[in-house]
């Protein structure tokens, strides 16, 4: 369902992953047909609360099969769909 | 308790009220008053009256009229000085022909007027109805205890205890108010006089209306929360001193709850401190057996059954338990809904109304209750996380600041920490603005406000044409003097306390069993002396109602004393996301009843009922916060156009028998 993350025919881009991950958050937390922007606030829209962000973690880390460390813990770092691309891009192999 | 209900006339260009209409609008209560029922009608005004006897068993019944005929009133509630009020009113030449404390109220308008209500301490919701000078009379005890709902058009005045009463009359239009309906979704309640019904008016808590002869229709404010302000003379009292003297004070509240009364009073028991020490205040005020009544939870996550046993113990009291289950949850939440006659954000009200059943099946109509202490004496955790939040926007950039967050949610800590710091940008919200008004609240509103997602389109577009009253458009004066505890104090007063945990949670699952909430912490003048303390006695440091806690010291157990405050939840999506759910849960949620209510959009409410099966079906339980109150906002919303604004058949209940059966509408007064 989410090819980007699963083979390794070529790299998945910051984009790639960004449009993935919006999916997402239209399917699992928006419900209502509408969707994100790149740079919308996931947090301050109330879209995403703070127990609601453990499904988005663990949808990023069972797509992209990775794993986030204590180090990773930058708030910054899941505000928005591009932050989010961006981020999880540099925790795949190249 | 009781239930009211009324029709006046206003402008006298219609026929007198029908003994039918009257008959209908107090059957739909009859709930609310099973013992006996009573009837006034003159050319104007006619009222109704469903009563549950409390005190004055023998001749306390209403409507209750003054023995020349003109004054006439109906009222739910208790005003527990009424001996004391009685004995004034003699003393000032007043004869009196019962016991009841209904008689002191017909004295004490006619000596005091309007100022009357501020010496009552007690709960009501009272009509008074001249029938010389036609005019009408609806008041409502300070924090809005008893319900009272008005519908007014077209010179016709109804008003009702609950808002059933008054669609019980087919000429009454039935359907949301969307203004109504975007409050709840921000502060979990609309904002009286706003209700989430079109043309159905609450009157305000601590208000009186006038409606005169013309009819006008006059509000006046008898109360509301007055904290010091800036620069107020110094609290005259140590923090030992203040702690012996609301101890007294919660005695004599405690006390005149118990002994006013001609039927046994019992006790909640939730195993939290409140509850306990109004429990074992109650157990001192009276001799005999003492009865306590508790909600036990299978889910372990919720329970808090040591803690009540413990307190039980303490009291030796006779202790019932009732067991609550998902299932029992959702099997009694159309019942819960109908009675509540407003959207939930919460299934916490359905335990409530399964304890109420308890209370009455032991044979008791009135308890005792803990609510209150949370708001008059700060015992919320949205009171330390603001006090945090405060304390962090003084130097937003700081890390060490924020961990004082794991002191409030202890699981923070325990949380991975891409949650944990997901947990702080939450909370960071309005950090910029510390001294804005809605500082406090600004988490919650705006994480509830974010269910509007789910409205239609055309409903979110007219909403934005006319957009919701704001609660801090109508904030006191004073309010921006006062400490910022106190002011979050405020807004948690008006906004959850009188329009959900008194009502949803309150007098509505109370009443659904005949059962009456009695509240000590709500004493008018135990809630003057709260108001009065700094907001170091209340909140010290992150020690959240501290001074209650000095106060209990010797009465309750120290482990319920000590232990950390545990938020009265219940589960909410889980109830609801069995394979086996009850088949209306499908029903309110399909399509064509989502198109019908015209709240919400249908592929959304399908999507999120989808999710929250298939990750139940997972053996995943644990919804976020904004999958279960959306869930249940939406679950409730339906549930509510079901019950009570789709096309009605034949009143389901009537009443044949009136105690009191007054008929004057061929009188002239």
């Amino acid at each position: 369902m989410h090819e980007h993350g699963t083979a390794g025919a070529s790299p998945v881009t910051e984009q790639q992953i960004a449009a993935t991950v919006g999916e997402f958050v239209r399917r699992n937390f928006l419900f209502d047909g509408r969707s994100v922007g790149p740079d919308e606030s996931l947090t301050q829209s109330g879209v995403v609360d703070s127990t609601g962000i453990l499904e988005l973690i663990e949808f990023l880390e069972a797509t992209y099969r990775i794993k986030f460390g204590d180090a990773d813990l930058v708030a910054d770092n899941f505000d928005s769909l591009s932050t989010i691309g961006r981020f999880v891009r540099t925790k795949l192999p190249a | 308790m009781c239930g009211i209900a009324g029709i006046v006339a206003l402008d006298g260009r219609h026929p007198p009220p029908s003994r039918e209409a009257l008959t209908d609008m107090i059957a739909a209560v009859r709930h609310r008053g099973p013992d006996a029922f009573g009837i006034y009608r003159d050319a104007r005004a006619g009222l109704a009256h469903a009563r549950l006897s409390i005190i004055d068993l023998s001749s306390g019944d209403q409507p209750m009229g003054t023995g020349d005929g003109r004054l006439w009133v109906v009222f739910n509630g208790e005003i527990f000085n009424y001996v004391e009020l009685r004995g004034e009113l003699e003393q000032l030449g007043h004869g009196f022909r019962t016991r009841s404390d209904t008689e002191v109220i017909l004295h004490a308008w006619e000596c005091w007027g309007a100022d009357c209500f501020g010496r009552f301490n007690g709960q009501w919701a009272i009509a008074l109805w001249d029938a010389v000078r036609r005019t009408l009379v609806l008041a409502r005890d300070r924090v809005g205890v008893r319900p009272l709902y008005v519908h007014h058009r077209d010179g016709v005045l109804r008003f009702a205890s609950e808002v059933k009463s008054l669609f019980a009359d087919p000429a009454v239009r039935r359907a949301f108010d969307l203004r109504g309906l975007d409050q709840l979704f921000t502060y979990w309640a609309p904002l009286a006089p706003t209700t989430v019904f079109d043309g159905v008016e609450e009157v305000r808590p601590g208000s009186v209306r006038t409606y005169d002869d013309s009819g006008l229709c006059s509000e006046q404010i008898i109360w509301r929360p007055e904290f010091p302000h800036d620069g107020a003379a110094a609290f005259p009292l140590s923090v030992e001193e203040a702690a012996e003297e609301l101890r007294a004070k919660l005695r004599t509240a405690t006390r005149l709850r118990i002994t006013r009364a001609d039927v046994p009073v019992g006790s909640y028991l939730s195993g939290g401190l409140d509850s306990s020490v109004i429990a074992r205040l109650g157990r001192e005020a009276k001799e005999g057996e003492f009865r306590t009544f508790s909600i036990r939870f299978e889910d372990a996550e919720f329970d808090e059954t040591p803690y009540q046993r413990m307190m039980a113990a303490q009291l030796d009291s006779r202790h019932e338990e009732v067991l609550v289950r998902r299932s029992d949850i959702a099997r009694v939440f159309p019942d819960v809904v109908r009675h509540a006659e407003r959207p939930l954000l919460r299934s916490a009200a359905a335990p409530m109304f399964l304890l109420s059943g308890l209370v009455r099946s032991a044979g008791f109509k009135a308890v005792l209750t803990g609510e209150g202490a949370d708001e008059f004496l700060a015992g919320y955790d949205l009171f330390r996380e603001a006090a945090v939040r405060r304390f962090w926007a003084r130097d937003p950039e700081s890390r060490l600041r924020p961990r004082l967050m794991d002191r409030l949610y202890p699981y923070l800590a325990r949380s991975p920490q891409q949650a944990r710091g997901m947990a702080l940008q939450f909370w960071k919200k309005g950090l910029e603005a510390p001294d804005a008004p809605g500082f406090s609240h600004g988490p919650r509103w705006s994480s509830t406000a974010a269910l509007k997602r789910f409205f239609t389109p055309a409903a979110a577009v007219s909403l934005a044409a006319a957009p919701a009253a704001d609660v801090l458009a109508e904030l006191p004066p004073a309010f921006g003097s006062w400490d910022p505890l106190a002011r979050a104090q405020y807004l948690e007063i008006v906004t959850l306390l009188s329009g959900y945990l008194l009502s949803s949670q309150g007098d509505r699952m109370l009443m659904a069993h005949s059962v009456e909430g009695r509240f000590p912490f709500l004493d008018a003048d135990v809630m003057e002396f709260c108001l009065s303390l700094p907001a170091d006695y209340k909140l010290r440091i992150l020690d959240e109602k501290h001074l209650l806690k000095r106060a209990a010291r010797g009465m309750v157990p120290e482990p319920i004393i000590g232990r950390p405050k545990q938020p009265y939840r219940a589960p909410d999506a889980a109830s609801f996301a069995a394979p086996d759910a009850p088949e209306y849960v499908r029903e309110v949620l399909s399509e064509r009843s989502v198109l019908q209510a015209g709240v919400f959009q249908p592929a959304a409410v399908s999507a999120l009922h989808d999710k929250i099966r298939a990750r139940a079906a997972g053996g995943d339980t644990q919804f976020s916060n904004a999958d279960n109150m959306a869930f249940l906002g939406v679950l409730s919303t339906q549930l509510l156009h079901d019950t009570l604004l789709r096309p009605a058949g034949a009143p389901d209940q009537t009443v044949h028998t009136f105690t009191v059966d007054v008929d004057r509408t061929m009188t002239h007064a």
